[in-house]
């Protein structure tokens, strides 16, 4: 963790801040700081206390030491009403006013700025119009927020955020219950909101993979601590994330952000020869029915070896871009000799894979089966 | 057929039909419907205020001509006759503390149901009414059996304390359990037990208290006098006055706690203000017109239904107005449907009140469902 909290440029930043219930500290000295328009992501396992954090940042949850600055002073001592005009939050709770339609909802956000009766002057009508615009709502500003589906609500939500004319907007969750394309549209209009108006944001997530690619910074939250807090490119590391979540069985892999389930045990039966992408269909098949296999021999820069590594019992593979070794052709025919079934995944044949031709005679002189497509794998009986 | 699916209560507003038009001008009509809609719901609730006051004044057991009336009411003419002296001494004051008294308690009910943030909670059912009755038993107990006598400023400070009380208890309810269904049910709860207790207390009365206290739990307008008139309307109007002041926190409160908080609203210091409001007016009507069933669930949802918007400075005077308008008739309909006997104001009440919290408790399923 970094000593970093007061930095002369932050937004926010938290000082040694101890977070918990009932004045029973669950994470204490947080140090935090997030600069104007940047994007800060908090991950870790449910329950670890990301909802926690956050809560005490927005002074929903009254914090139990340390301090929360924004714009550099102490939010304990700046005024309910200064602090909605700088932050902004979308929350968890589940709200269904009656009979509101969006558009009174989220011209709830101009609260701060009203007058006595809350009236809307016509420039309040426009930055809520704007807010709406943004968050490309505007076709529903008519509708009852009640009968709005989850990704509409999520983002008329965020559109009550941003007519606050916030400097920060503190998320919880924001996308929960949303389909991933509405996930993705969400954290575009974020991202869009922190890199265009300057507003620093500050969210929880549990899609990873979305987190690395949105987030300046990343806060992984695991329970009693920080387990760590730095750049995506800093945090993300296979070994990282499956610690923070403690992921025993599957494996992430940290660079595609694409999740796998564990590999399937017993005896090699199987033996893929693929590579360039077109084994990943396999192993994945393969995988499913639950029968284990190697891989091979793929060249060391190969994609499929992102999908093999994860799932195969074995892999062979290369150094990156060299050829095969005589001893890899060997263990390879070794590993035929074991199978019972050869799969011939139909890899482009190459100047650098000449050793793939070399294994499939191999494997037919050996009268092994051979199947050379998804719909032979599905038909022969695993 | 697809506009009435989606606004079944209100044919009446089908001229509002919503065409297929661009954005831009989707929006300015919109925002012309909103606003013609708040127009001529206040406009309606307006002229059938003034009708049912000119019927009510008008219609009793003895029948008195529309040139009296303007007479006695603007000329000052024969106000010494027996049509003068009816409607002067007794339809009038009857009548404007209806309007007071039934605006007050649809107020109320407002006010709880955005506390609460449920449609069905009201003065009634959350026991409020019943605490009220319990202490005013004890009061009136207590104070004929040490003074002979009970003044009027004790009923009306026994039932305010009353109320207050079975608020409290209410309150505190609220912070330990979450669901608002268990917390009605608390309320009713609370309300049957306060009921019991007071029975307990009859048996034990002597016979001018009983007559007191029974004449003061079935509910009625009857017997008001301008003094009444005069008391609730120096408690009326200014909690009146106070929810419009807190109109603004009160539509942010209805986002939900959270966000509220967030836009820098006092949470505290509003639920109090709300509990108060509602103290004071729930009590001044119980300690002038007695139990009241219904009308602060039925009339605020009536009037929000008609609006078509939760927003507080809308349905604060929209509530009040409305509840004016409902007691008066009911107040009407009490003392002429079975004339010369006069029914309690809760019969006619409950016989349109309930009805209607059973189509809000319809209505709201169908919207989950939808």
């Amino acid at each position: 963790m970094k000593p970093d909290s007061k930095t002369a440029t932050a937004k926010l930043a938290l000082d040694h801040l101890s977070v918990g219930y009932n004045g029973v500290p669950l994470i204490s000295d947080i140090c935090l700081s997030l600069s104007k328009g940047e994007i800060m992501t908090l991950i870790g396992p449910n329950g670890s206390g990301k909802t926690t954090i956050l809560k005490s940042i927005t002074r929903h949850l009254a914090s139990i030491s340390g301090t929360v600055y924004l714009d550099e002073r102490n939010m304990r001592l700046i005024s309910g009403k200064e602090i909605a005009e700088k932050l902004a939050v979308v929350l968890t709770e589940r709200v269904r006013p009656e009979l509101m339609n969006c558009f009174e909802f989220v011209s709830a956000g101009r609260y701060p700025y009203t007058g006595t009766f809350g009236t809307l002057t016509p420039r309040d009508r426009e930055i809520v119009e704007s807010a709406l615009e943004k968050v490309n709502a505007l076709d529903i500003a008519d509708k009852d927020i009640s009968r709005i589906s989850d990704g509409q609500r999520q983002r008329i939500l965020l559109a009550r955020a941003i007519c606050q004319e916030p400097e920060v907007i503190v998320l919880d969750e924001p996308t929960s219950y949303l389909d991933i394309r509405h996930k993705i549209e969400l954290l575009e209009i974020l991202s869009g909101m922190a890199k265009n108006s300057g507003i620093s944001v500050v969210m929880s997530l549990h899609e990873i993979d979305l987190a690395e690619r949105i987030s300046d910074k990343i806060v992984c939250v695991k329970g009693d601590r920080i387990a760590a807090y730095g750049t995506p490119e800093e945090i993300f590391s296979d070994e990282t994330i499956k610690e923070l979540y403690g992921i025993s069985a599957g494996s992430f892999n940290a660079l595609l952000g694409s999740i796998e389930l564990s590999p399937p045990q017993g005896e090699i039966r199987f033996f893929v020869i693929g590579g360039a992408g077109s084994g990943i269909p396999y192993y994945r098949a393969l995988r499913k029915a639950g029968v284990p296999f190697a891989a091979g021999i793929l060249p060391g820069n190969d994609m499929d070896l992102s999908v093999a590594l994860p799932l195969a019992k074995t892999v062979l593979r290369t150094e990156p871009f060299m050829p095969a070794s005589s001893e890899l052709i060997d263990e390879a025919k070794k590993l035929i000799d074991s199978a019972d079934t050869v799969i011939d995944c139909g890899c482009p044949a190459g100047e650098f894979n000449r050793f793939n031709a070399e294994l499939l005679k191999y494997a037919s002189e050996r009268g092994k089966r051979i199947i050379r497509s998804l719909a032979g794998l599905s038909e022969a009986k695993l | 057929m697809k506009n009435t699916a989606k606004y079944p209560h209100t044919s009446l507003f089908s001229i509002f039909a919503v065409k297929e038009v661009s954005l831009p001008e989707m929006k300015e009509k919109t925002n012309n419907r909103n606003t013609a809609r708040y127009c001529i719901v206040f406009a309606v609730f307006i002229i059938l205020f003034i009708a049912a006051v000119m019927l009510s004044i008008r219609i009793g057991s003895v029948n008195i001509s529309a040139k009296d009336i303007f007479d006695i009411l603007f000329r000052g003419d024969r106000s010494d006759t027996v049509a003068g002296n009816v409607i002067l001494k007794i339809r009038l004051p009857r009548i404007i503390l209806a309007s007071l008294l039934g605006g007050a308690l649809s107020l109320s009910g407002f006010l709880i149901q955005t506390f609460f943030r449920n449609p069905i909670a009201g003065p009634f059912v959350l026991g409020i009414s019943s605490g009220a009755k319990l202490f005013l038993a004890i009061v009136t107990i207590a104070m004929t059996g040490l003074f002979s006598g009970m003044p009027v400023s004790a009923t009306v400070i026994a039932s305010f304390i009353g109320s207050l009380l079975s608020m409290l208890l209410i309150l505190l309810f609220t912070g330990r359990v979450k669901s608002m269904s268990s917390l009605l049910v608390i309320g009713i709860m609370i309300s049957f037990i306060c009921s019991a207790l007071t029975d307990l207390l009859i048996n034990f009365a002597n016979d001018s208290d009983i007559v007191n206290l029974t004449h003061w739990s079935t509910g009625s307008f009857s017997a008001a006098t301008w003094q009444d008139v005069r008391i609730s309307a120096f408690i009326v109007l200014p909690a009146l006055l106070a929810a419009f002041i807190a109109s603004k926190p009160m539509g942010a409160y209805l986002l939900g706690e959270g966000y509220a908080k967030s836009l820098g609203v006092n949470i505290k210091a509003l639920r109090v203000l709300l509990v108060l409001i509602t103290g004071v007016l729930s009590s001044c009507v119980a300690a002038f017109a007695g139990p009241i069933s219904f009308v602060g669930i039925a009339v605020p949802h009536i009037s929000r239904q008609l609006l078509k918007t939760s927003k507080p400075i809308l349905m604060i005077p929209a509530s009040f107005l409305c509840g004016a308008l409902f007691c008066v008739l009911c107040d009407l309909a009490a003392r002429t449907l079975f004339s010369p006997a006069e029914l309690s104001i809760s019969t006619v009440t409950s016989a349109i009140g309930a009805p209607v919290v059973i189509w809000l408790m319809l209505s709201r399923r169908r919207q989950n469902e939808a």
